[in-house]
């Protein structure tokens, strides 16, 4: 009987807590109800769809190819990326390009978000800096596959 | 005629502030919990475009229970398995008959008591009618016709007779300090005052009795520090084979034993409709003052805060039940044997002799 009343105190403790929390965030919930702009909001909360998540800075979100200062793909068709993807999403076909310092540019680059685990190694692996993943573009969901098989048009965006 | 015509309606109203209170609980249960830990919670139902947050969301919620499949398991016995539902639901539904919400509101020359129905034996026909429920929690268990709905319904019902003892033991107090079993005779005696300035109030006579009557009632109800008969985390309980509203109807029953408990609560232990020092014509205060009231202002003034004390310990409960783990069952049993039994035995000794003294 005597522990019961020992773990009486802390039972006691937990309720204040929880309604240390109920009475502070009503307290804002109340002040925003009638208009009062306060820093602290009464939750942390965001209304989703309406009001987005900023997405921090290192977040790996879909992938987009750079340009160069003359608009084409800094891409050189190293191959890096397609041969460190652990998915083997990326399909790359090389073109001759006029300028011999180039020497090739991608005529075609599929990223095929199907099978994309979002790993980043291909960003990594670029040495170009020809791929990036800072789009902040999360929202990827799509109604067919075709739709998430991203070429290089969608990609230079 | 009249007095037939006056009883119907008393039934119906006191029937509809139960429900829509009811029903209003499960959004209060679900946005106190968001506020507690930080959350907005349930504010997206609407109703053409208007959501007054989330006040529409009880009807959303009961209008896909309604529409759901009612799928009764070919193995189950159909008949007690649909019953089942309804006992909980009408043996804890009855309860608020007794319920005294005001003390009389006079109409035309005639005295309406604000109670439906004002037994002599008010504590006893509750007792024994939230005693009753347990049928529900056995029959679904058994209908149901599956091993562990079984073994859920008999935990549910070990649970419920052992807090029944202890819910019963700790009122034996307050029936020996107040003159009745009678509701309204009990909040009559409260409206009294103690010492010329203190409320008599249950709860200052049988402090004891008040909190292992909140313990055993909150058992009662099942719900998370004492959810045995449901564990949705880890067991199977008694209703595993109820879908739709059949299995809203215990979701349902659950909330009303939580407005039917702050009731009880309200009126045996915090002076049920009594406001501290105001009589049937307006407030006596003990330091000399008085203040007049008109006789429909004092009745809206009682009703008022029946309603804030029930709202009150509704509060209180949720919010226990937001903040502490359940129990284990054999933590359960030490607490309701071992603990709150011999709890409310030192209080009634304890009673007896303050009175003998006294």
């Amino acid at each position: 009987m005597l522990k019961q009343f020992g773990y009486f105190y802390q039972i006691v403790k937990g309720s204040v807590i929880t309604t240390r929390h109920f009475i502070v965030n009503m307290f804002f919930h109340t002040l925003n109800l009638f208009g009062i702009k306060t820093k602290r909001k009464g939750a942390v909360t965001i209304q989703y769809p309406e009001v987005k998540p900023s997405v921090a800075a290192r977040h790996r979100s879909l992938h987009r190819l750079m340009r160069r200062e003359d608009g084409k793909p800094r891409c050189v068709v190293c191959m890096l990326c397609a041969t460190v993807c652990p998915s083997e999403c990326i399909y790359i076909e090389a073109t001759e390009d006029p300028d011999p310092d180039i020497q090739k540019y991608p005529s075609t680059f599929i990223i095929d978000l199907n099978r994309c685990c979002f790993c980043g190694f291909c960003v990594e692996a670029c040495p170009e800096d020809a791929i990036r993943m800072d789009t902040a573009e999360i929202e990827l969901a799509r109604y067919n596959r075709e739709d998430l098989v991203y070429n290089l048009d969608k990609l230079l965006g | 005629m009249n007095d037939v015509i006056i009883t119907l309606i008393k039934i119906v109203c006191a029937l509809v502030w139960f429900l829509i209170i009811t029903l209003y609980l499960t959004w209060a249960e679900r946005k106190e919990s968001a506020v507690m830990q930080d959350r907005i919670g349930a504010n997206r139902a609407n109703f053409f475009g208007i959501r007054v947050i989330g006040l529409f969301q009880p009807f959303a919620d009961a209008i896909k229970m309604i529409f759901k499949e009612d799928f009764t398991p070919s193995f189950s016995r159909r008949l007690l398995h649909d019953a089942a539902p309804f006992m909980s639901f009408f043996f804890t539904a009855v309860t608020i008959s007794t319920i005294p919400f005001g003390k009389v509101l006079k109409v035309g020359g005639k005295e309406i008591s604000l109670q439906v129905l004002d037994l002599n034996v008010g504590i006893l026909f509750v007792l024994g009618m939230l005693s009753f429920t347990i049928y529900g929690v056995l029959v679904s268990g058994w209908a149901s016709n599956n091993r562990w709905t079984l073994l859920g319904g008999l935990r549910g019902a070990a649970q419920l007779i052992s807090y029944e003892v202890a819910l019963g033991l700790s009122l034996i107090g307050l029936v020996m300090v107040f003159p009745s079993l009678k509701f309204s005779a009990i909040v009559d005696f409260q409206g009294e005052l103690l010492f010329g300035w203190l409320p008599q109030w249950g709860i200052f006579l049988q402090p004891l009795g008040c909190l292992v009557f909140l313990f055993a009632a909150m058992a009662e109800s099942e719900r998370v520090p004492f959810d045995l008969p449901e564990g949705e985390s880890e067991i199977v309980g008694f209703f595993t084979e109820y879908g739709g509203m059949k299995w809203g109807m215990y979701m349902f029953t659950d909330f009303m034993k939580v407005l039917i408990i702050s009731c009880l609560l309200t009126t045996l232990f915090f002076g049920g409709y009594q406001v501290p020092w105001m009589g049937a014509d307006g407030f006596h205060f003990p330091w000399g003052g008085e203040w007049l009231l008109p006789h429909g202002i004092v009745v809206l003034f009682q009703v008022l805060i029946f309603n804030l004390k029930v709202f009150f310990f509704c509060w209180l409960q949720i919010l226990l039940r937001w903040t502490y783990p359940r129990f284990r069952y054999d933590q359960l049993m030490d607490f309701g044997w071992k603990f709150l039994i011999p709890l409310s035995l030192i209080n009634i000794a304890a009673t007896a002799i303050i009175m003998s003294i006294l």
